[in-house]
């Protein structure tokens, strides 16, 4: 759609509304031209042909005319029905007009020239009626059984498809799969000349797969490739969804893993929303668990989560999650959390991919989880279906879905990290789960390999299954390496004993400081009793010395006075001062 | 001993009938025209005095060709003698179009 919009010449072009065939046309089938669909029995040709109609009358406004030359008008009210679509009511709302074309080859003689006005009669008359922008003509082949000189017949189909043109509708016409050099029976891609598109219905490897390929797109880009599709609940899905670009907003928003140890390893905030992480490890260690955790998280904050299980049926999950502390069943009852378990092998590998895409849609889902992707991969074993992963993460991400998947790793493999490469580049949170074997033990150690735009735990913790869920225990290391489960055990005897002989020294130490200090509080009580007898001592000397100088000032005073006595011309004493 | 039978007796014979035909065209096409004209044409030498002929014009009555699965131009439908029968084209091939009336059998012609 981007690319033609910027160019002035394109075709203007009538969207389909079938999920996928518009990204893939870049905006649907040419508008007010004919579209040939062509295909073998079963392939689809009619409800591709129906589905565009009724979509037309029911998303787009534009009321359809459907001539059917197979089908009576019940049989294909009653096909279309199984899309989920009701023919009768639009037929009777006057927005479709059906028009079966019955032509049995034994009641007909042919006596003379003449040719098929009856058809434009009746087409001409069915898009006046609904005023019709969109018709479907299926299959018009069947006319060369019924009637007779097919000189004529090609002449009047080639008048059939101008004249269409002429009346600005949009039309699909379907045509039977020819062999040879033809892509119909009867060369009906002479006559039409702006798209032709080959839906084919093939077995491969015991699993059957639906392809449609645009061949010819005139005055238009279009995908070449052949696109898996499905015929579902609600009508065709194309693959892919979206288009391959790299396009979609990154959020900053960030969500528990479920794992609270977990998050603590993740800047203590968990995966990024919309991200999509991949849990590698070999079997039994602990990648549905870590699942489980993830959809519980999700459930809890109120969020949908869809679970596709291709290894275990949902009861057998959901028990072995209840061994360790995670009950999904409440979940499942409020209508949050779906199970989808199905072997890969069940349906063709695209179409199981189709499928995904078409419950996650249809689910609208905040949180999706696929366990194990791997049975995806293996089961297809080609770089076409890589790539079919590649769109379906990708389609994950941009609906702003958090995508888990799990990757089982076989367990001989030397480096883990390398198996899942063909997928890692889109992996935005890669967490790798690993059997240490020590010490007669087997044990599950975690770590983070990557996590794009965060500053993760650079730790290998232990992951330990316990009845609360999953807990992550710091793992040791050791002289030989990761010391864990009983290793681990004893290392932290060994520290707990560490600690004990070291805090049974400080207590020491502590109590000989309470006692110094106990002891220098005494030296300082007798040093300071010691001091005030020596300051009282002090004192008293200085008393009496006080004393002595008294008595000694008073004694010459005495003396002095005695002298006056004696010695009476030295100092005139006043009279009657003596006694 | 009603008054339809009557003329019915004295006409033909009892097991031969009455033809019932009706003709579908489109317009004045040459092709219409030719098999109106073919057709009298027919009755009369054929049929004399014995058939019907309703001709439906598909562009004055479209919705017609539908009810009647009409496809081909011209198309002649005979409604009686039973079963019914068409036959198409301007009807300019005598041979086959007495065939498709049942007024010679197919092993005549071939």
């Amino acid at each position: 759609m981007h690319s033609q919009q910027t160019n002035g010449r394109s075709l203007p072009k009538s969207r389909t509304g079938i999920r996928g065939l518009d990204e893939i046309t870049g905006g649907g089938l040419p508008e007010g031209r004919t579209t040939l669909v062509c295909g073998g029995p079963g392939c689809g040709k009619t409800l591709l042909a129906a589905e565009f109609l009724v979509r037309g009358a029911q998303e787009f406004d534009e009321p359809g005319v459907f001539m059917t030359f197979e089908e009576t008008t019940a049989e294909l009210a009653a096909n279309v029905a199984s899309l989920g679509f009701d023919l009768e009511q639009l037929t009777r709302e006057g927005r479709i007009h059906v028009d079966h074309v019955l032509v049995e080859r034994h009641q007909i003689e042919e006596a003379g020239e003449f040719d098929l006005e009856g058809l434009f009669v009746r087409l001409g008359h069915g898009i006046r009626k609904v005023g019709a922008k969109r018709v479907a003509v299926d299959t018009v082949e069947t006319l060369f059984g019924g009637l007779p000189n097919p000189g004529i017949l090609r002449a009047e189909l080639k008048r059939l498809f101008h004249w269409l043109k002429d009346q600005g509708v949009t039309a699909v016409i379907t045509g039977e799969q020819g062999d040879g050099t033809l892509l119909t029976r009867h060369g009906l891609e002479e006559y039409v000349s702006d798209c032709v598109i080959i839906l084919d219905h093939r077995a491969e490897g015991q699993m059957s797969t639906r392809r449609l390929r645009i061949v010819k797109y005139r005055g238009s880009s279009h995908g070449t490739n052949e696109y898996p599709f499905i015929i579902g609940e609600r009508g065709f899905t194309v693959m892919p969804i979206t288009s391959a670009r790299l396009d979609h907003e990154a959020t900053d928003e960030r969500i528990s893993s479920g794992m609270a140890d977990l998050d603590e390893m993740l800047e203590g905030k968990g995966y990024y929303r919309a991200s999509s992480i991949l849990i590698s490890g070999t079997a039994g260690t602990g990648k549905t668990t870590s699942c489980g955790h993830f959809v519980d998280a999700a459930c809890r904050r109120g969020e949908r989560a869809l679970y596709f299980a291709f290894e275990e049926s949902p009861a057998q999950i959901a028990r072995n999650l209840r061994s360790v502390g995670i009950d999904l069943k409440p979940h499942v009852d409020s209508g949050l959390l779906r199970f989808h378990a199905s072997r890969p092998t069940l349906h063709g590998l695209e179409t199981h991919l189709a499928m995904i895409l078409h419950d996650v849609q249809e689910f609208e889902p905040a949180a999706v989880v696929l366990d194990p992707i791997t049975s995806l991969l293996t089961t297809g074993a080609n770089n076409e279906v890589r790539s079919m992963v590649t769109r379906l993460i990708d389609s994950l991400k941009s609906h702003g879905i958090t995508g888990l998947f799990t990757s089982l790793n076989s367990a001989g493999d030397a480096d883990l990290e390398q198996t899942d490469a063909d997928v890692s580049s889109l992996i935005d949170t890669w967490l790798l789960l690993r059997d240490v074997e020590l010490n007669g033990e087997r044990n599950r150690v975690l770590y983070v390999l990557k996590s794009r735009g965060m500053a993760h735990s650079n730790q290998l913790r232990e992951f330990l299954l316990t009845p609360q869920g999953v807990q992550l225990a710091p793992a040791y290391l050791g002289p030989s390496g990761v010391l864990t489960g009983s290793s681990r055990v004893q290392q932290e005897a060994v520290v707990r004993a560490e600690q004990a002989e070291r805090r049974q020294e400080l207590e020491q130490v502590r109590r000989r400081l309470e006692q110094k200090r106990a002891e220098t509080g005494a030296q300082i009580v007798a040093l300071q009793a010691q001091l005030e007898g020596v300051e009282a001592e002090f004192k008293a000397v200085l008393d009496a010395e006080a004393a002595r100088e008294a008595r000694l000032l008073a004694a010459e005073a005495v003396l002095a006075r005695s002298r006056r006595q004696t010695t009476e011309p030295e100092q005139p004493v006043p009279a009657g001062s003596g006694s | 001993m009603t008054a339809e039978s009557a003329p019915a007796w004295h006409t033909a014979p009892e097991e031969e009938g009455t033809w019932d035909l009706r003709l579908y065209v489109a317009g004045r096409s040459p092709k219409s025209l030719q098999a109106i004209v073919n057709l009298q044409r027919l009755c009369e030498e054929y049929l004399p005095g014995r058939y019907t002929i309703e001709l439906v014009d598909l562009l004055e009555e479209p919705q017609l060709a539908e009810g009647h699965q009409i496809v081909a131009i011209p198309t002649l439908v005979r409604k009686l003698p039973e079963p019914m029968r068409k036959i198409i084209g301007d009807l300019s091939n005598t041979e086959r179009t007495l065939v498709g009336l049942d007024l010679k059998r197919r092993s005549d012609i071939i």
